[in-house]
């Protein structure tokens, strides 16, 4: 079994946050935690685009390396998981993760910050798969159930992928084929810039240094 | 006797100082994390996903394969 991965196609995502409420109503998710939500970029201007954003389950989890009691673990399908009982709810995990994945619930008169919820890829926690204990802290283990996460099968026009890396990974590229598009759209010289981007005409190949 | 007396005073000294100490929190010495089942073991759960065995990791393997594949709309059917 290979890694377990979420994609958004942001050409399909209609901003409906179907995945949003499929994943509040699946986990029981409390008030002012948010699992995933949906980003719009240019929002009302032509060019609009919109990715549901969620845990992106990093193979090298920054949120795994700041944490000061060691909470985190990842599962054989390479799905970040993390330890309530372990969890002290300080934070850092917050700062340091790039998608804004982990939440803290606010409890109480004063608000007290509560432990750290994100998304499990709707694969629980540490407890054993679907017990009570484990719905109470986490919520459902649909993995378990032999079933994907909730929010990417709801997507109603299939822009948000989940499963198994490269399953998710070749229907993402039949789709770039069927648009029109080839392998420009791939790789590392689009994501970084082909040779001979960016250069001034008669430019060297090579720069030297003087 | 007097010996016995200092020796028996530093004792006291050096014990009563070790319960100000500071107990050690590296993650090595912390407690062990718990053990998650593999997702194939699944509980007695009501909702498993039709043709599912549970405890059987190829058949659940499959079910996900397929589960994913049925997110790809440019799939010919079969």
């Amino acid at each position: 079994m290979a890694r377990m991965k979420f994609i958004c196609d942001a050409e399909r995502c209609i901003e409906c946050n179907g995945c949003v409420t499929a994943c509040k109503a699946e986990h029981d998710v409390p008030w002012g935690v948010n699992r995933r939500r949906v980003v719009t970029l240019n929002d009302g201007l032509p060019g609009e685009r919109s990715i549901s954003v969620a845990c992106m389950h990093c193979s090298d989890a920054p949120c795994m390396a700041v944490c000061p009691v060691d909470c985190f673990y990842r599962t054989d399908e390479g799905v970040v998981l993390h330890d309530k009982d372990t969890c002290i709810g300080c934070g850092y995990c917050s700062y340091a993760c790039p998608f804004g994945a982990p939440q803290f619930p606010t409890n109480g008169t004063f608000g007290l910050r509560g432990k750290m919820d994100k998304c499990t890829f709707c694969a629980g926690g540490p407890e054993a798969n679907g017990s009570v204990a484990e719905n109470a802290k986490y919520g459902r283990n649909r993995l378990s159930e032999g079933k994907l996460p909730a929010c990417a099968e709801m997507c109603s026009t299939k822009a948000l992928l989940g499963g198994d890396g490269d399953v998710v990974a070749d229907i993402f590229r039949s789709r770039v084929l069927n648009r029109g598009k080839g392998s420009e759209v791939w790789g590392w010289g689009t994501a970084y810039g082909k040779p001979t981007q960016g250069k001034q005409p008669g430019q060297p190949a090579e720069g030297k240094k003087s | 006797m007097t010996r016995v007396a200092t020796a028996a005073c530093g004792l006291i000294m050096i014990l009563g100082i070790a319960a100000c100490g500071e107990r050690v929190q590296t993650t090595a010495s912390g407690p062990e994390k718990k053990a998650d089942a593999p997702g194939w073991q699944a509980g007695s759960s009501a909702y498993l996903a039709p043709g599912y065995s549970p405890g059987d990791r190829t058949s659940w393997e499959a079910q996900l394969r397929n589960r994913a594949q049925a997110q790809n709309d440019f799939a010919v059917p079969k």
